[in-house]
């Protein structure tokens, strides 16, 4: 392909990914309360409004509580899952990596309808920390997929040394494996945050009336009341998205990390 | 240390915490989900432990086969869609240099995070009258008068190509990564274009990806549940989107439930179909 046809067609990907979220950022300042484009007049009041308004501001701080607790859950379960994986020969162990990774290969409404019916069952539907358990069932895929990664790059050899030495499996986990596998461990949590942040099905089912995320709140103002407020979260998620992924890219090896994710998602 | 099988119960310790969670908090919810789907609803929202079949009964009707006929024809266009334009872009990207394939991988990830919710309120935003692109064709005098462009078919599938495309992409990436340079030099070499090397040599030698690929996009597309609401009428709505007003809005518990089991057997069933094709394809 010539030059300018190749720089043409990443041009036109590049806009259509674009356009949407550039009319957004037109939107959210606007100086008065319309959605309009091009914007009329220039206020970055609606980004102050997130903070501002307690509507919002809750909204935020509970999208925030949630996304932390449950990628840190999440961490908690893949860690010594993906560790046992490793460290011994059990196959019929595999049958739990298969379970961590249904959850998010299926299409989303499952989990979360199966949630729904799980927690009415129990008794605690609506309690805020039922989503925290949710989010992290939902995923766990991320952090599994990082970690088996980050196990397979290790060395066997320099366990061996370890072992040699006389430090046991508990001295080798701290001293030897959590230093190699800690940058797989952030990129893991990294991804079920960003991921936990945008979450609305899940959450909406299974505390959708007691507990306002900010995905909710956006979709409560589209049905009941535009405000340009929405743009400015909007902007808001793209921008941290787009800092942590760059973080991330920045401490580790992303094309890598891309690379044998998507194949062990098949 | 050498990989060895558990020798004592304590060997297991560290698979307890998380198959015990991933039991309880999936497996479980996942055999509730099913158990209710045979559950008898009671007027108010509750329903009572039975075992009858009339929730999946009612799926014998014009307008669910109608609902699951359009379910499974707007997946597959979308599946399509995304492949066909994914499918270059990303041989393309898989040639940039490292630093500009990580500044597009960044801006992938992050379109890919983004909720349903702000995709749907974004493409809204961009198809209405007031806000719209037609606003930017009226400036620029290709157009008389700024329109609305959603709800639309148009506009639930283009929102759903603008969720799938990052997705698409990143699936095909390691593939395209690894695919083995000298075959496209080869093609090169004997005086073949570049678009008619990309097509004869490129696409066949990655048939099985791609048909990965379209079942893991299709997957994905069968699972959006909010686009259609926002950007499409009611007309438009999807199997997913069913599910979710079923079981919140109308309170029928059993009925969302046998609609989520029928969807997971249609998914399981049509990817069992594609592989077995897929096998025989290779053995001929």
């Amino acid at each position: 392909m010539t030059t300018w046809l190749r720089r043409l067609y990443f041009f036109a990907i590049g806009l259509f990914l674009a356009l949407p979220l550039m009319v957004v950022a037109g939107v959210s300042v606007n100086a008065k309360q319309t959605l309009a484009f091009p914007p009329q007049g220039f206020s970055l009041a609606w980004y102050g409004e997130i903070f501002l308004n307690p509507e919002w501001r809750s909204a935020l701080f509970a999208s925030v509580l949630l996304a932390t607790t449950s990628a840190a859950l999440a961490v908690l379960i893949a860690l010594p899952l993906s560790w046992f994986l490793w460290r011994r020969i059990a196959p019929w162990a595999n049958i739990f990596q298969v379970l961590g990774i249904a959850p998010f290969t299926l299409p989303p409404v499952i989990t979360a309808l199966g949630l729904l019916t799980f927690w009415a069952t129990t008794g605690f539907y609506g309690q805020p920390w039922t989503a925290v358990i949710g989010h992290a069932i939902f995923f766990v895929t991320l952090p599994l997929v990082t970690l088996s990664l980050g196990f397979s790059a290790i060395d066997r050899s320099f366990v061996e040394a370890a072992a040699t030495m006389g430090a046991n499996d508990r001295t080798i986990f701290r001293t030897v494996i959590l230093p190699l596998i800690l940058p797989y461990l952030v990129s893991g949590y990294a991804f079920a945050f960003v991921l936990s942040l945008n979450e609305y099905i899940v959450a909406y089912m299974t505390v959708g009336f007691t507990l306002e995320t900010l995905p909710i709140k956006i979709f409560n103002a589209l049905r009941y009341g535009y405000t340009p407020t929405m743009a400015s979260v909007t902007i808001l998620f793209v921008a941290t998205a787009a800092v942590i992924f760059s973080l991330v890219a920045k401490f580790g090896d992303l094309p890598k990390l891309l690379g044998a994710m998507a194949t062990d998602d098949k | 240390m050498k990989r060895e099988a558990p020798q004592s119960v304590a060997d297991y310790g560290p698979l307890f915490f998380p198959a015990g969670m991933l039991l309880v908090f999936f497996v479980v919810p996942f055999g509730t989900m099913i158990a209710v789907s045979f559950f008898q609803r009671q007027q108010g929202g509750f329903y009572t432990p039975a075992f009858v079949f009339s929730n999946y009964e009612r799926f014998l009707s014009v307008f669910f086969g109608g609902v699951l006929g359009f379910s499974l024809m707007l997946a597959i266009t979308v599946a399509i869609c995304c492949v066909v334009l994914a499918l270059p872009f990303t041989y393309l990207l898989s040639k940039l240099p490292r630093r500009l394939q990580v500044i597009w991988l960044v801006a992938l990830l992050s379109v890919l995070s983004l909720s349903e919710v702000i995709i749907g309120f974004a493409w809204s935003t961009l198809f209405s009258r007031t806000a719209g692109i037609t606003n930017i064709l009226v400036q620029l005098g290709l157009m008389k008068q700024a329109v609305a462009l959603s709800p639309s078919f148009g506009a639930v599938l283009t929102g759903m190509v603008y969720q799938a495309l990052p997705y698409t992409v990143l699936v095909l990436y390691p593939a395209l990564v690894r695919l083995d340079p000298t075959l496209m030099e080869a093609a090169r070499t004997l005086g073949s274009s570049p678009l008619r090397a990309f097509f004869n040599v490129l696409v066949p030698a990655l048939r099985n990806t791609i048909m990965a690929t379209l079942i893991m996009v299709f997957i994905f597309a069968l699972g959006s549940y909010l686009l259609p609401q926002i950007l499409g009428r009611p007309q438009h709505w999807t199997l997913s989107v069913l599910i979710t007003d079923q079981a919140i809005y109308q309170s029928n518990m059993p009925f969302a439930a046998a609609m989520a089991v029928f969807l997971v057997l249609v998914t399981l069933g049509l990817v069992a179909l594609t592989l077995l094709i897929g096998r025989k394809g290779e053995k001929a």
